[in-house]
């Protein structure tokens, strides 16, 4: 009898860690991996549908609430769609802290993306450092919206909080910091020979196949791709400020869309960010923060207009799109349709995990995965010996994976 | 027997998060890592249900996950105790009329400790679990006066 070679692991929906339900049912052959499907669907809330019952204000708080660390893109996305539908515009200086809450956002994810992929390659004190440093963006967020996470601070036409004077010097001291805090981690990341070892090559996406599976946001740039909903389609501040996509051809020459280029354009990313806050409290206008500053003047608007519009933002993980239909008969939108990158992102799972490690899973789940904090998974084998791989299993031929090319490498511990 | 000691020494706790929104499992995390160090208690985060004393969910359950998050529950060992963290856990929250919402957690699993907040911050979420860990002693005093 023939000895059976393939082997099935289902990895998730259930995710010991810091992740969102998602399952990839992968087929191995030894290590490597025959056959992959990813099935999708089990965080779903229906919030299209509640925002389509309820009134536009309760609907833009709603849409915080699809994903907890993007809480500014997609209000973000909503309140510019909506300010086309109704034809109004935020006064300028809410249209210079929009901008300033975005990018200290994007700051948090994309520290945080770099300690989950510091885990799950089995660097941990690495992941507790670079959580360190990101605590210091949560407070300044704290300081200037009243909340760590979850914000409220977007109003249609406007923003809800001004930015006072000693604000404006707890920012400053911000930037100072994370200037600092940015080298060294570009330090640790990008200069360790592990690090490079274990990331080049993996979880590569061709220019070509990068178009053809539509990534977007640091995936699409990581492959070459100067595509920036900032740069392509400027709003509020962003038009002042002439953003560029960072591509790493223009930073080491080449792009060759692996999980290192992923990295080296997040850790850029971080430096843009602080150089845009910079620029937006140089240059913040004084006057008004709201277009239409009583909430029924605002609703009553909204229940007369009849339009409709696109919103888009770049959201750290890339574009968010909402699409609005204001059908002049109640105070909500009446067609109301998100577009969030991870529909996009994940689609480049299933090709880069064919023919990778299973050592490799967690890398690139965590490299491609649009929700940085949602690429954990729980795997059951079962083969005949009635064996049970789980995560922790996993995770531990991961770490010693990197242990590995660090004998291979002759790096000292 | 009956001494369960595991418990006086540390605390382990398995995270499942269900139609959570990111922002309670990232400050769960938060609350492990240096500003917070829950681990200096001895509580740490593991990767499977039958290693943990405490299940922290977070997020309102959509209907496809609610049997999984069942199987969870069923799989740790006693005594055990289940903390919700976040409003959406606790009642619904803004999610409270969606169609595909099996209902607040304690409608699925029995809950001990809620922990409101959207999201509750990272001291809120270590003293629900400390919450936790006195309803474990006292079952465990219970577990005692029975032998």
């Amino acid at each position: 009898m023939m000895a059976k070679t393939q082997y099935y692991v289902p990895v998730g929906p259930i995710h010991p860690a810091l992740k969102e339900p998602i399952r990839v049912e992968a087929e191995v052959e030894g290590e490597r991996i025959v056959r992959v499907d990813v099935k999708r669907g089990f965080a779903h809330r229906g919030i299209e549908y509640m925002g389509m019952k309820r009134n536009a204000i309760q609907t833009l708080y709603l849409s915080e609430r699809i994903c907890g660390i993007c809480s500014i893109s997609h209000p973000y996305a909503f309140v510019i769609g909506s300010e086309k539908a109704l034809g109004i515009e935020a006064p300028p200086r809410a249209q210079y802290i929009r901008p300033i809450i975005a990018e200290l956002e994007r700051i948090h994810s994309h520290i945080l993306w770099l300690g989950v992929v510091a885990h799950e390659m089995g660097f941990d004190s690495l992941l507790f450092w670079t959580w360190k440093g990101r605590e210091k963006v949560l407070d300044l967020l704290e300081l200037l919206t009243g909340n760590r996470i979850n914000y409220s601070v977007f109003m249609i036409g406007g923003v809800r909080r001004d930015i006072k004077e000693s604000q404006i010097k707890a920012i400053k001291d911000a930037i100072d910091f994370y200037r600092i805090f940015t080298e060294e981690m570009k330090n640790v990341f990008l200069s360790d020979p592990v690090y490079k070892a274990r990331t080049r090559g993996v979880a590569q996406l061709s220019r070509e196949m990068a178009l053809k599976l539509n990534v977007c946001g640091p995936v699409a740039r990581a492959a070459g791709l100067r595509m920036d909903v900032r740069q392509d389609n400027p709003y509020d501040a962003y038009a002042d400020i002439e953003v560029r996509a960072i591509v790493p051809q223009d930073i080491v020459g080449e792009a060759r869309g692996d999980a290192y280029d992923i990295t080296l354009v997040r850790l850029y990313e971080i430096e843009q960010s602080l150089d845009i806050i910079e620029f937006c409290i140089e240059n913040m206008p004084e006057g008004r923060i709201m277009a239409i500053p009583n909430y029924v003047v605002l609703l009553s608007k909204i229940k007369k207009t009849k339009g409709e519009a696109i919103g888009m933002h770049e959201a750290p993980r890339g574009e968010v799109v909402h699409y609005f239909k204001y059908d002049g008969t109640r105070d909500g939108p009446a067609v109301w349709k998100v577009v969030a990158p991870s529909y996009n992102n994940i689609n480049s799972w299933a090709p880069l995990l064919l023919g990778a490690e299973v050592a490799d899973i967690p890398i690139v789940v965590a490299y491609i995965d649009p929700c940085m904090c949602c690429n954990d998974r729980v795997a059951v084998v079962r083969d005949r010996d009635g064996r049970i791989m789980d995560y922790s299993l996993i995770h531990r031929k991961a770490v010693e994976k990197t242990m590995r090319l660090k004998r291979e490498l002759g790096v000292r511990a | 027997m009956g001494k369960l000691y595991s418990f006086k020494r540390s605390l382990w706790v398995f995270h499942a998060s269900g139609g959570s929104c990111n922002a309670c499992d990232i400050e769960i995390i938060a609350a492990l890592t240096p500003r917070y160090d829950a681990e200096r208690f001895g509580i740490r985060l593991v990767g499977s249900p039958r290693h943990a004393d405490v299940l922290l969910v977070t997020g309102a359950i959509p209907r496809d996950f609610a049997d999984k998050l069942k199987r969870i529950y069923e799989q740790m060992p006693d005594p055990k105790a289940v903390v919700v963290v976040g409003c959406c856990g606790t009642s619904g929250g803004v999610f409270y009329d969606s169609y595909n919402i099996a209902g607040p957690i304690d409608e699925i699993i029995p809950v001990d400790v809620y922990i409101p907040g959207c999201p509750p911050r990272p001291e809120a979420i270590i003293d629900g679990v400390v919450k936790a860990w006195l309803k474990i002693e006292k079952l465990e005093k219970q577990l005692e006066g029975k032998e």
